[in-house]
């Protein structure tokens, strides 16, 4: 980490162009300036589910690659075609280069790997226990149904393996140079919105607890040491759960007693990572008042947990027409043309596609200047709509040229 | 009700709900992510952990709405089932409560999925249900089958005891003839495959899949015949602008240039739509459409989203 301010007072960052301060115009974000800045080492796209964030995620990826940088995107949950496209026909959970990206002769890269939560928590498992202890853990049946299903699994391990990717991005010595200068990940379509910034904190806290301490009391011996309180608490959860599951957990927790040192230490580091100076995070959005939303919603929760927020991104926006006539207008006339000739009612066709585009513009631009005028500091970039889905090379360059447009 | 993130789930959970209601049932419409977009829809302030009443059908029907809350549901199954009155509080105090909602794995969606079964289950006074149907806006198509059976993982993980024969029965339930999951799309080719992929994994998890529902469907202004002849050219934009002059626009070349150019883009999108809707009537289950409602959701646009469910039979 440069550990570098990356603003100068009184000014704005690189990437913001106008509109800063005064909230008068809106603060456009220049996506291009704030991939090649050679501080952005980390850029996190977050959002609601069924917005684009994977796909921004990978077309930010390969402009960066095209420009010179030497990437790595992390995705979670790419659909199908899309992951083809970048070669990630393999689970196996290491980023693999994806042929064709990259500048000519540029030296620029793109590395691409999709995120395997259960092997991630394994290898985390395996690198913090000895064998038998990992070999313990690997195999109780609490940690096989933690590591596969936990709904917040996902999330904690998608920034752990942000931060095994940012440790193995250092590890080049300075003078071959890093392997990685830029790593972007995608972030999981969580129920609650930030789920991933509080799963490790939520883990350390947990660990620290009263309820861990209590699970690892008959592993630790003399139960002098239990109040009346611990008492009542171990008689319910033995009601509740019988005798087996709990023991199963009590097995879990002691196998991973040693563990927890090391996982506490990495939550905190994987945190101070994501507020660090060389993070950028965009939060992803679509034009409709369920998506937009949900993006104040990001914004405030990053903003109030001091994490770099570099802007929003809208995807999927209707851009102004090719024709200039008002919505009521073409209506009015698509009217008149209904009574008449084929070519006219053709044309009263034509109108009414243009009214009904005018519509959604109209909504679309009322919602995003709602956005701006409640957060007038977040810098906003919005990408027009393509006709199809993108799941191509080509396709994510071409989202990469309109979202620097 | 499940879905793809933005393709509307909640919106026709509410849909159904006010349809079934409409028909003189009671229903109980349930929400487990916490999200509020139910409050949201039918412009009532955020839901408690209460079931409380917040619309009545034409036919005499009630639509009661709740969102599930983890901690609360865990509280009050403790309660309900085990009598921990004092333990129960302890449990909180330890940490016990925060840490199988947020840690525990599946206990979240075994306490979201309890708490549908228990509604489902109760009888009143007299006998009868308490509710004649349960909605539930449940999680997107890729956690679906994972979230409906989380029971049977817990089964894997309780050989025995009362976590045990919970699970079993909830998983009875889910599995049952009286659960179906609907699965709500639009017509765009990631949502489409998501729904294809969660029938299939729904199917193999033993879980019943209701109907797919296409949701925001958009009617074209531009008949075939039209989207032929400005594919193919015998539009251009001298036959539009001669069009233009007998409206009060007046004849515009330049007009008709832009004009064409977005019927060509429209067509495209058309087009695409076509292929999706294809792709879905591979699928052995009934497809239902419904319309695109331009002026934004709103009471009555649910009203008329509901009768349209109705009259394509989804009830």
């Amino acid at each position: 980490m440069t550990g570098q301010a990356r603003t100068t007072p009184g000014a704005g960052p690189a990437w913001v162009r106008g509109g800063t301060g005064g909230g008068a115009g809106k603060a456009s974000l220049d996506v291009d300036a704030l991939l090649t800045d050679p501080d952005t080492q980390i850029i996190v796209c977050c959002g609601s589910g069924g917005v684009g964030k994977t796909t921004t995620a990978a077309a930010l990826a390969l402009r960066a690659a095209e420009q010179g940088r030497t990437v790595c995107v992390l995705t979670i949950d790419p659909a199908r075609r899309l992951a083809q496209s970048m070669g990630l026909t393999e689970l196996d959970n290491v980023p693999r280069p994806v042929a064709e990206a990259g500048a000519e002769g540029g030296g620029g890269s793109l590395d691409a790997m999709m995120l395997d939560m259960k092997r991630t928590f394994d290898e985390v498992v395996e690198a913090h226990a000895s064998p038998e202890k990992a070999k313990q853990i690997l195999s109780n049946p609490f940690y096989v149904a933690l590591s596969s299903s936990f709904a917040g699994t996902q999330e904690y391990m998608a920034m752990e393996k942000l931060g095994q990717l940012y440790d193995e991005a250092g590890a080049g010595s300075a003078r071959a140079g890093k392997r990685w200068d830029l790593i972007v990940v995608d972030t999981p379509p969580s129920r609650s919105a930030l789920d991933f910034l509080d799963a490790p904190e939520r883990l350390s806290s947990l660990l620290d607890g009263r309820f861990i301490k209590l699970l690892l009391a008959p592993a630790r011996g003399p139960a002098r040491f239990l109040s009346a309180g611990f008492a009542i608490v171990t008689n319910a959860l033995n009601k509740v759960l019988g005798a087996q599951v709990l023991s199963d957990v009590q097995t879990f927790v002691a196998a991973f007693d040693t563990l927890f040192g090391g996982f506490r230490q990495r939550a905190d580091a994987t945190f101070a990572l994501l507020q660090a100076e060389g993070t950028a995070f965009l939060v992803v959005a679509a034009p409709d008042p369920d998506a937009m939303r949900e993006a104040a919603y990001f914004v405030e929760r990053l903003t109030h947990e001091d994490m770099p927020l570099a802007g929003l991104v809208v995807n999927r926006v209707t851009d102004l027409p090719a024709a200039m006539l008002d919505a009521s207008e073409a209506e009015s006339a698509a009217r008149t043309l209904d009574s008449g000739a084929e070519t006219d009612q053709q044309v009263a066709g034509l109108l009414r596609v243009h009214a009904e585009r005018m519509l959604v513009r109209a909504r679309e631009q009322k919602l995003k200047r709602s956005f701006s005028a409640a957060h007038p500091a977040v810098a906003t970039v919005s990408v027009p709509a393509l006709a199809g889905d993108v799941h191509d090379l080509e396709g994510l360059r071409q989202i990469g040229a309109l979202l620097t447009a | 009700m499940t879905g793809k993130g933005g393709t509307g789930k909640t919106t026709v959970a509410v849909a159904l709900a006010i349809s079934l209601a409409t028909r003189g049932r009671k229903v109980l419409l349930c929400e487990v992510e916490g999200r509020q977009g139910i409050a949201r829809l039918f412009d009532v302030p955020p839901l408690p952990y209460e079931e409380r009443e917040i619309g009545v059908g034409h036919g005499g029907g009630q639509v009661y709405a709740l969102a599930i809350d983890a901690e609360a549901a865990l509280m009050e199954y403790l309660a309900m089932y085990y009598k921990l009155g004092r333990a129960g509080k302890a449990l909180d105090k330890f940490g016990v409560i925060d840490f199988a909602t947020t840690i525990a794995p599946g206990v979240r969606d075994v306490l979201l999925t309890g708490k549908v079964y228990e509604a489902g289950r109760r009888r009143d006074k007299d006998g009868g249900y308490s509710y004649d149907a349960i909605v539930v806006d449940a999680p997107p198509t890729g956690r679906i089958s994972r979230f409906l059976n989380v029971n049977n993982e817990v089964a894997g993980l309780a050989k025995v005891g009362p976590i045990r024969k919970q699970a079993d029965a909830v998983t009875t339930m889910m599995q049952g003839r009286r659960t179906a999951v609907h699965l709500v799309t639009v017509l765009e080719e990631m949502p489409v495959q998501e729904t294809l992929d969660a029938i299939a994994d729904l199917r193999s998890a033993d879980l019943g899949v209701g109907n797919v529902i296409v949701n925001q469907v958009r009617q074209s202004p531009l008949t075939p015949p039209a989207q032929d002849a400005i594919g193919s050219g015998r539009l251009d934009a001298a036959a539009i602008s001669a069009s233009l002059a007998k409206t009060s626009i007046g004849a515009s070349a330049e007009l008709g240039v832009g004009l064409l150019e977005e019927g060509a883009a429209h067509a495209v999108r058309q087009e695409l739509q076509t292929d999706q809707r294809k792709v879905l009537a591979g699928v052995d289950t009934q497809v239902i459409e419904l319309a695109y409602v331009s002026e934004g959701i709103d009471m009555s646009a649910l009203y008329d989203l509901a009768l349209s469910l109705r009259e394509q039979g989804l009830q």
